[in-house]
């Protein structure tokens, strides 16, 4: 009886040492005088925070377990860059999984080099971290059936009904912008777009991102009349970063004029990315 | 996409029993207590009309009709109505029959006649057959036909049988109704759910919705109890 005790607090020892091991061994690490460009040569690969439940942007595929969006696309993209386009993309780049909690203080703290997490870009956020430039242009848009007479939302009237889902910010603003629309509330996106395809009302309104994932879906409904909110979407860099983000930026321009950008942009979002992409970040601090 | 405001409840100095969002918008919970009574007013008399059909074809001793009705039965009463709802609201559009495009108040109504016609045809069935065989021998050997001796004979009786559990059906017709909730129905629960994402009140929303629902239910439950008694005499 003694010796089994022993002999499993000895085991929960050593399974948390192991543990700690784990944790401190692949850290980015924010001290010493190294720039973050000359630490991720160093280490041989780059470390990013994307996220891993975010569909068009950052998604984890259940089945390869490979991360799929835009946001790990451009991270990709950036590995090569650094390391050289023939270096095998599983060596040269490790994604680490944020969320709209974890993604700042992960990388202040220096767990990932750099985070592209669907990060809109704030005054009170630019107190804690940096941004890069405006990588994607987040905001609410209507979805409606190809050839509909609604082109704006201005076309938004009483006998237009509009789609959108129960409990979100779109649900406010849809009703501040076109009070005399009648709104159908749904449970989720899929049911929403499901309503909207039949028929149940003439337009579904949410953020841009989300109805573009549905286009791809189902091109026969488009987006249109442009956004009604803006949202501009940045990169986080830890605080006074300055080369990393310049580095990052200037890649960000060179593969804006090398076409790479829309080329990826346009295989999440089916569309061309708007002329002002990469507009810089006016709020920086 | 980083836009979700936590709930009030989860903010700090949320309170959870603050009912203001719901004093100020009875309006609306009038409104759709009105559209959940409505509906299920509506289900009521379609689905007893057809619950009735479909026993009577079920004994009718007519094999085929006999057939039809028990699929019926076991199709609607085996699947769940919510199921039947989404077929109606999302998969009959995909018909592109104009008129099969149904709002949610008419998908809600349609489907919750259909299923409750299956549970009313069932009760109405066990209650006819469980009149004693002799009444209908004695009924047919005093000069009447199958069919009168079933209207002026079984039928009175088997009603008091039926009453009971029929009732208990139609109190579960109107909270089957907040199906319509999925539907844009504009029903009690379509309220309370959207309130709740609006205002984050979440107590107090669904408490309220709950206290509505009581308002048609209980008086249900009392009517039935009454008659009840009155048939057993």
């Amino acid at each position: 009886m003694k010796k089994t005790v022993v002999l499993m607090l000895a085991l929960v020892f050593m399974l948390g040492l192991a543990l700690s091991g784990c944790g401190s061994s692949e850290k980015a690490n924010s001290g010493g005088s190294q720039s973050t460009l000359e630490k991720i040569k160093d280490r041989g690969k780059m470390i990013v925070g994307v996220k891993y439940d975010v569909k068009l942007f950052g998604l984890k595929d259940p089945k390869s377990g490979k991360i799929k969006g835009y946001d790990a696309d451009l991270m990709r993209a950036l590995a090569h860059h650094i390391f050289g386009e023939d270096k095998n993309i599983e060596d040269i780049l490790e994604f680490k999984q944020v969320n709209s909690k974890t993604r700042f203080e992960l990388t202040n703290n220096g767990t990932v080099d750099m985070s592209s997490a669907t990060a809109t870009i704030t005054p009170e956020r630019e107190e804690k971290v940096d941004f890069s430039n405006i990588y994607f242009v987040a905001g609410q848009s209507l979805l409606v059936k190809k050839g509909s007479p609604i082109k704006s939302i201005e076309d938004l009237g009483p006998d237009t009904t509009v789609i959108a889902v129960k409990g979100s910010t779109s649900e406010k603003n849809i009703k501040e912008k076109a009070p005399d629309a009648p709104v159908k509330l749904f449970d989720d996106y899929a049911q929403a777009f499901s309503a909207l395809k039949a028929g149940k009302g003439d337009t579904l309104t949410t953020d841009n991102a989300i109805l573009l994932g549905m286009h791809k879906q189902n091109p026969n409904f488009v987006l249109t009349g442009g956004l009604f909110t803006s949202e501009p979407y940045g990169m986080i860099f830890r605080e006074d970063d300055d080369e990393f983000r310049k580095y990052v930026n200037d890649f960000l321009n060179e593969i804006k004029e090398s076409g790479k950008l829309a080329e990826i942009y346009k295989k999440w979002f089916g569309e061309a990315p708007p002329e002002d992409i990469l507009k810089e970040n006016t709020m920086l601090k | 996409m980083g836009r979700w405001v936590l709930p009030a409840p989860f903010r700090k100095g949320g309170n959870e029993l603050d009912f203001s969002a719901v004093f100020s918008n009875l309006d609306l919970y009038w409104s759709g207590f009105l559209r959940t009574l409505e509906t299920s007013l509506i289900a009521l008399v379609l689905s007893l009309v057809l619950g009735l059909l479909i026993a009577a074809l079920r004994v009718s001793g007519i094999k085929p009709l006999a057939f039809i009705a028990r699929w019926y039965v076991e199709f609607l009463r085996n699947t769940p109505l919510l199921v039947q709802v989404f077929f109606f609201y999302y998969a009959l559009p995909q018909l592109n029959l104009g008129f099969l495009n149904f709002t949610g108040f008419q998908a809600g109504v349609l489907g919750l006649s259909f299923y409750t016609a299956a549970y009313v045809a069932e009760i109405v069935r066990a209650g006819i057959q469980s009149i004693e065989s002799g009444q209908m021998e004695a009924a047919r050997s005093s000069g009447l036909s199958y069919t009168q001796a079933m209207i002026y004979i079984i039928f009175p009786q088997a009603i008091r049988i039926v009453i009971p559990p029929l009732g208990t059906e139609y109190i579960n017709t109107v909270k089957n109704s907040a199906i319509l909730a999925f539907f844009a129905g504009a029903d009690l629960m379509y309220v309370a759910d959207s309130l709740q994402g609006s205002t984050g009140a979440i107590f107090a929303v669904y408490t309220t919705a709950g206290i509505f629902y009581l308002i048609i239910t209980i008086p249900i439950s009392v009517f039935v109890n009454f008659l009840e008694k009155k048939l057993l005499v």
